[in-house]
């Protein structure tokens, strides 16, 4: 059995000892050539005149490139055409590339592109919401609002209206390796391109379209990458159309990378996001309609803005039933980078507006925010619904007893489990009027776990207990104080344009028995490959060792998704099964020819032929092979159950949903502001995970890094809108001691119920959002200083919880 | 300019300009590519290697703000230097693949480079060690329980390789056959320095590099002449008598901490967050006085503590308070062809509490450093000196707040009263790091953390344990 190993990354061992290549470490031809680009020092206006005289004249530049020098200047954007590769004369934000220089070595290249003399025509940027929503500037002609019930009605009779407002900030990739890309020119016009990219087949597309050449004339290769996150869905587009212009113009290999500060200025971030709130709840705290208002700046192009916002608004519910509810998305044209995918794609900034509003209510009551939380839940699911070969596992701790996952069939449902104990009464109240279970957007959850899951979390922490000590200790206390929270997270899963939710594969058995394989998803740290080659080596009952997967390339697999919205080893799992079944068939098919007996077993490197005969695996392919019979096979898989209209806000966007929560502790000093996480507890659910060593991976590095985006991860451009913080030296992710000093992760045990690989749920983004509960928790904190709601903001910096603790005061 | 030093434990000969970073030589002319370039400014650690010097000292530096001239006749081991010359590997590699430490990789040799040098160096504050190496996948949980589980594992001999070959008397580096290019200026002694420097006041003076790296990588400036400080072994003396401490300029972050850990431990906390373990190791006090940052984070401290700086020039010296030196942002009382030769600081009781104020607290700038050094007599202030970095253009004290102090009983009343004084003293600005207001309202703050501190209250969130 290789699935539901812990087996470590498949390329640590290159990882550790420095082997594993990056796109900067491809070895190249002594002629490569090194690329630049000349960026715009003011956010908007026009070019009134440039100067690239001394940038041609400097040491080692081969060429320089600007709008001048192209017919058509080749769009880089994702969606809209609305990124020129250099500025066509008009500047939408600093930063922006207004020409492109190619030299003999990198360092050249930066050197030069210091050199243009511009003089721009400035006009007055864009820049905050006002100011968009003053001059009208936005993506599509009016906010996006999806509802339910009539919120206004429900708000009128509600017996308390609470509103406020939360401001959360954006968010730096921060991927450890830069943007990169290479360029290898081919024989008649082709051209290779290797790239650090999530979206292997939008950068074939691209550069296709970029050179005039069908895709058919352009590869696409992504070993890995130095962490994506995102930031590597659209943002490579540029770097990869550069180089092949400079490839095909010169005949010679092209190398780009951004320097980190190039990095910051030139690419989107995460958006950030303002959310206003009016809450109508009943005494005790059950919400009887939301209004929210989203405003996104989402920068100067489209890029992926209209589908993050979209997302933004299906998690604006997060984990909670809401009688009614409307949520209003503005999406706003500003002059700063375009903002893009990131973690979550939205989701966190959705998510986030819907945890305040249950801390403000819980505050404004006078309850346990845990309670009013638990009290507005969807309802559990019930764990065997008609005629499904559902199976749950709530409380018992035990790994789900299955059959055999890899054979045919149907697992057998050994357990049943009730609602959960504790809160199980109240916290699926009959609500008043509307369906209850059904999302805003009309999805109804069939698969909720979180009261069972939460009463382990808050049990397994001894989340009462710790919350009455910690109140003892701050009366205690004049200077310092902490808090607790404890905070759900449903996220949900599947591309929300379906078209998207398919994926190709491509597996090769060989004489000897060894397997390689190739799929669409791309490597960026995520343990990928090691799942996908789980699946395959899992198929064939084989051991790991035999199977081989290289980079991915657009050769092998046509017309692949970006890798993103979590959807990887689901989507890829699938395809590589879907080719590895059939290989299996073919080979099983011919022995049963062979032998008499259709009786066909692959397990521990062999195959079985009834009881009577057993052949090892590379037997039994060499005998397919003698006989001819393809040992090669493409796969193909496609998300069944999905379909979704995002103008009307109406479907199923989502094949299930991912869970967990999180309970973290703080400490905050009341003098300056200063805070540390001091615990975390998580409960995560990857359904039957894959392997649960990656898996923890995710969910660990998956709350550091969402801890950071609501704590030290603090943006700040100038009134001018130059981004200020271009660097580690000013934009602070986590560092090692920033992670909680007890800091416990657990798996959830229980299927998918939805028919995915191996009944696993994809892991990438949900666990980002369970550092929500830091930012609850600082919250709590600050509550504890005062009478007043302090109204913290994101990111939580010193400064900031320092203001939300003299609000608290009613300073 | 041709560097002689052993990569790996090969002798090898480098021919490049003097500021050719090792990053760049490795990655292009070494082919070495498992050192990654992460920021490009000493922030993130992915380029990390191991540096040995002559005297057996191994330490970890950031490869992309190290020139190719610092490495005269040391020796550098990469993360392709961190496996056994059979390919085996380090205990700290296998516990990495084992414990789940690396997501990407990308980060992963310089965090495998740290791990093995902490490890030979027998160290397990891993928090510390690890603070200069940013990971964005695994939220480091993984990475630290690696670097514990291989914390008894015995050290490799080959980590033990450069230190012997550099102090075996038998070994010398392979003659360089000269390549025409003029060859860097690094004077051996503070005497041939200032004689040097007074003759060429245009040039730049290297001595860590964490800052001047900067201006090569970032700046992409080409600075021409400059002179290498590390081998002028007197400017790296520490010498003290029953009355002052005297520190040499090119005395590192890491060596200062050890000097104050038992004298003044608020100022060794300090220093432990002043930048990471691999910038302590390469800056110097004398670099971090004479860049005139206005944020410090040691001359704040030094000045609290009523350091005097030495300044010399030729054969020209003079000594100044050392608050003295910071004239304006960007300006300091320094003569072109004057160098920074030591800082001296009285002996005296422990009464200093250094309070660093930063988004992140580890490998951070300070938005504002505060410290002070308040002498309570029979509950009466005697003396006080408060210094801050971050609250104007230089570091400076805060006269105004020790006037209020002076002569007033210790008390919550008094430093109320002193609190408001701050903007009499200060007029900071907004900037990325932190407002102007919020700034203020953290000095004073910081006053009465001190003040409370000073009645054993608890003031540290870094102190708080579950």
């Amino acid at each position: 059995m290789s699935v539901s190993k812990p087996l470590p990354h498949d390329a640590a061992p290159l990882h550790v000892t420095g082997q594993a290549r990056y796109v900067d470490d491809i070895p190249v031809p002594g002629d490569c050539l090194h690329l630049a680009f000349g960026v715009s020092r003011i956010a908007r206006g026009r070019i009134a005149s440039m100067d690239l005289a001394p940038v041609r004249a400097a040491p080692g530049v081969v060429m320089v490139l600007s709008a001048e020098d192209f017919d058509v200047i080749p769009d880089c954007s994702p969606s809209a055409h609305d990124e020129p590769l250099v500025s066509d004369g008009t500047i939408h934000y600093a930063g922006q590339p207004l020409f492109l220089v190619v030299a003999d070595s990198h360092l050249r290249a930066r050197k030069a592109a210091a050199l243009a003399v511009v003089d721009y025509e400035e006009e007055a940027p864009i820049l905050t919401v006002e100011e968009a929503l003053a001059a009208g500037s936005r993506f599509e002609e009016g906010p996006r609002v999806y509802a339910k019930g009539d919120v206004e009605a429900a708000l009128a009779r509600a017996p308390r209206v609470i509103e406020g407002r939360i401001e959360v900030g954006g968010q730096e990739h921060f991927y450890l390796e830069g943007q990169a890309a290479l360029a290898l020119p081919q024989e008649g016009g082709d051209m290779v391109v290797h790239s650090s990219s999530q979206h292997p087949t939008e950068i074939q597309h691209k550069v296709a379209d970029a050179l005039g050449l069908p895709m058919n004339a352009v590869r696409v290769e992504v070993r890995r990458m130095g962490g994506g996150f995102g930031g590597k869905e659209s943002q490579g587009n540029h770097l990869a159309i550069a180089c092949a212009v400079a490839a095909a113009r010169s005949g010679r290999p092209a190398k780009m990378r951004y320097d980190r500060d190039d990095d910051f200025v030139i690419t989107g971030k995460r958006h950030d996001i303002r959310v206003d709130y009016r809450v109508g709840v009943d005494d005790e705290g059950r919400l009887l309609a939301v209004d929210f208002t989203h405003y996104m700046r989402c920068g100067w192009s489209m890029d992926l803005s209209l589908p993050v916002a979209d997302r933004a608004m299906l998690h604006a519910d997060n984990a909670y039933d809401l009688p009614a509810a409307r949520i209003t998305s503005h999406r706003l044209k500003t002059n700063h980078q375009s903002a893009t995918a990131y973690r979550g794609f939205g989701g966190p900034q959705g998510m986030v507006g819907i945890e305040r509003v249950m801390d403000h209510v819980a505050h404004a009551l006078g309850r346990d925010p845990l309670e009013v939380r638990c009290l507005n839940y969807y309802p559990e699911a019930p764990v065997e619904s008609a005629g499904d070969r559902i199976f749950g596992k709530m409380k018992e701790g035990k790994r789900l007893e299955t059959a055999d996952l890899a054979g045919r069939g149907a697992m057998k449902v050994k357990e049943t489990a009730g609602r959960g104990e504790r809160y199980g009464a109240a916290h699926s109240p009959v609500t008043a009027g509307g369906k209850e279970g059904v999302t805003p957007y009309g999805m109804p959850v069939e698969d909720f776990i979180l009261h069972a899951l939460t009463d382990r979390l808050a049990e397994g922490c001894d989340y009462a207990g710790r919350r009455a000590a910690i109140a003892e200790w701050n009366a205690g206390q004049p200077v310092l104080k902490r808090g607790i929270a404890l905070t759900p997270v449903k996220f949900g899963i599947s591309f929300t344009l379906t078209h998207l939710n398919q994926a190709g594969a491509l597996v090769h058995v060989y004489q000897d028995g060894s397997i390689h394989l190739n799929h669409g998803g791309t490597e960026m740290g995520q343990g990928l490959f090691q799942k996908v080659a789980q699946v395959a080596a899992h198929r064939f009952g084989v051991g790991m060792d035999r199977v081989k997967i290289t980079a991915t390339d657009t050769g092998k697999v046509p017309n692949t998704s970006a890798t993103a919205a979590s959807s990887g080893s689901d989507l890829n799992g699938m395809a590589v099964k879907a080719a590895c079944d059939e290989i299996r068939g073919r080979i099983a098919a011919h022995l049963a020819g062979v032998f008499g007996d259709d009786d066909i077993n692959f397990g521990d490197g062999c195959v079985y032929i009834g009881h009577d005969h057993t052949l090892s695996f590379e037997e039994a392919v060499q005998m397919a092979y003698l006989a001819r019979v393809s040992l090669s096979a493409t796969g193909f898989y496609k998300t069944p159950k999905i379909e979704w209209d995002r103008i009307a806000g109406r479907g199923r966007p989502f094949f299930y949903f991912a869970y967990g929560a999180a309970c973290s502790e703080v400490v905050i000093d009341t003098l300056t502001g200063e805070n540390r996480i001091l615990r975390t507890d998580i409960i995560h659910d990857c359904g039957a995970s894959l392997n649960p060593a990656l898996d923890i991976g995710q969910i660990e590095g998956g709350f550091v890094q969402g801890a950071g985006w609501l704590t030290t991860e603090e943006l700040v451009w100038d009134g001018k809108g130059t981004l200020r913080t271009h660097a580690p030296s000013t934009y602070k992710i986590p560092a090692c001691s920033d992670r909680p000093d007890v800091f416990n992760v657990a798996l959830w045990d229980g299927a998918n119920r939805e028919e995915t690989i191996y009944r696993s749920k994809a892991v990438g983004e949900p666990p980002f959002m369970l550092g929500i509960s830091v930012l609850m928790a600082l919250s709590d904190a600050c509550a504890a200083c005062g009478p007043q709601y302090p109204e913290l903001q994101a990111p939580a910096t010193a400064e900031a919880v320092l203001a939300a603790v003299d609000r608290a005061r009613g300073a | 300019m041709e560097t002689r030093f052993l990569l790996n434990g090969e002798p090898r000969v480098a021919a490049t300009d003097a500021t050719v970073t090792l990053l760049d030589w490795l990655r292009e002319e070494a082919r070495l590519t498992g050192t990654k370039e992460g920021c490009n400014e000493g922030d993130c650690g992915a380029c990390t290697v191991m540096v040995t010097d002559a005297d057996g000292t191994s330490r970890a530096l950031n490869a992309c703000i190290l020139f190719m001239g610092q490495l005269e006749g040391r020796a550098v081991r990469t993360v392709e230097g961190i496996a056994g010359p059979g390919g085996e590997m380090h205990p700290v590699q296998e516990a990495m693949v084992a414990h789940h430490g690396s997501q990407c990789g990308f980060c992963t040799p310089g965090f495998v480079v740290s791990m093995a040098v902490a490890h030979l160096n027998g160290r397990r504050d891993h928090d510390d060690q690890l603070a200069g190496n940013l990971c964005r996948c695994t939220g480091y949980a993984p990475i630290v329980r690696a670097a514990e589980a291989a914390e008894d594992a015995p050290v490799p001999d080959w980590m033990r390789q450069d230190a012997e070959t550099l102090g075996d008397p038998a070994f010398i580096f392979p003659q360089i056959r000269p390549s025409g290019a003029p060859p860097a200026v690094s004077p051996t002694s503070s005497d041939a320095l200032a004689e040097w420097y007074a003759a060429h006041p245009d040039a730049a003076l290297i001595a860590g590099a964490t800052d001047v790296g900067l201006w090569v990588t970032k700046g992409l400036r080409d600075l021409a002449p400059v002179a290498f400080l590390n081998r002028c072994a007197d400017l790296r003396r520490i010498v003290s008598d029953t009355e002052t401490i005297r520190i040499g300029a090119t005395v590192t972050m890491t060596e200062l901490g050890a000097v104050f850990a038992d004298r003044h431990p608020s100022l060794a906390e300090l220093i432990r967050r002043y930048g990471s373990v691999q910038v302590r190791n390469a800056a110097t006090i004398g670099g971090n006085i004479a860049n005139g940052s206005p944020i410090g984070d040691s001359p704040p401290a030094l000045i609290a503590l009523g350091a005097r700086l030495h300044l010399r020039k030729g054969e020209a010296r003079r000594e100044m308070p050392l608050e003295a030196f910071f004239l304006e942002y960007g300006k300091q009382d320094r003569a072109p062809g004057e160098f920074v030769e030591a800082v001296s600081v009285p002996v005296q009781a422990d009464r200093l509490a250094c309070y660093k104020l930063s988004k992140r607290f580890d490998q951070d700038i300070s938005a504002v450093c505060g410290c002070f050094n308040v002498t309570v007599e029979e509950g009466v202030v005697t003396a006080a000196r408060i210094a801050f970095g971050g609250m104007a253009g230089v570091p400076k004290r805060a006269a105004a707040v020790e006037a209020a102090l002076l002569g007033q009983p210790w008390s919550e009343a008094t430093v109320t009263a002193a609190q408001a004084r701050f903007a009499e003293d200060f007029t900071p600005l907004s900037d990325m790091r932190a407002s102007a207001a919020y700034r203020l309202r953290a000095a004073e703050g910081m006053l009465m953390r001190y003040f409370r501190e000073s009645r054993g209250e608890a003031v540290s969130v870094l102190e708080v344990r579950v």
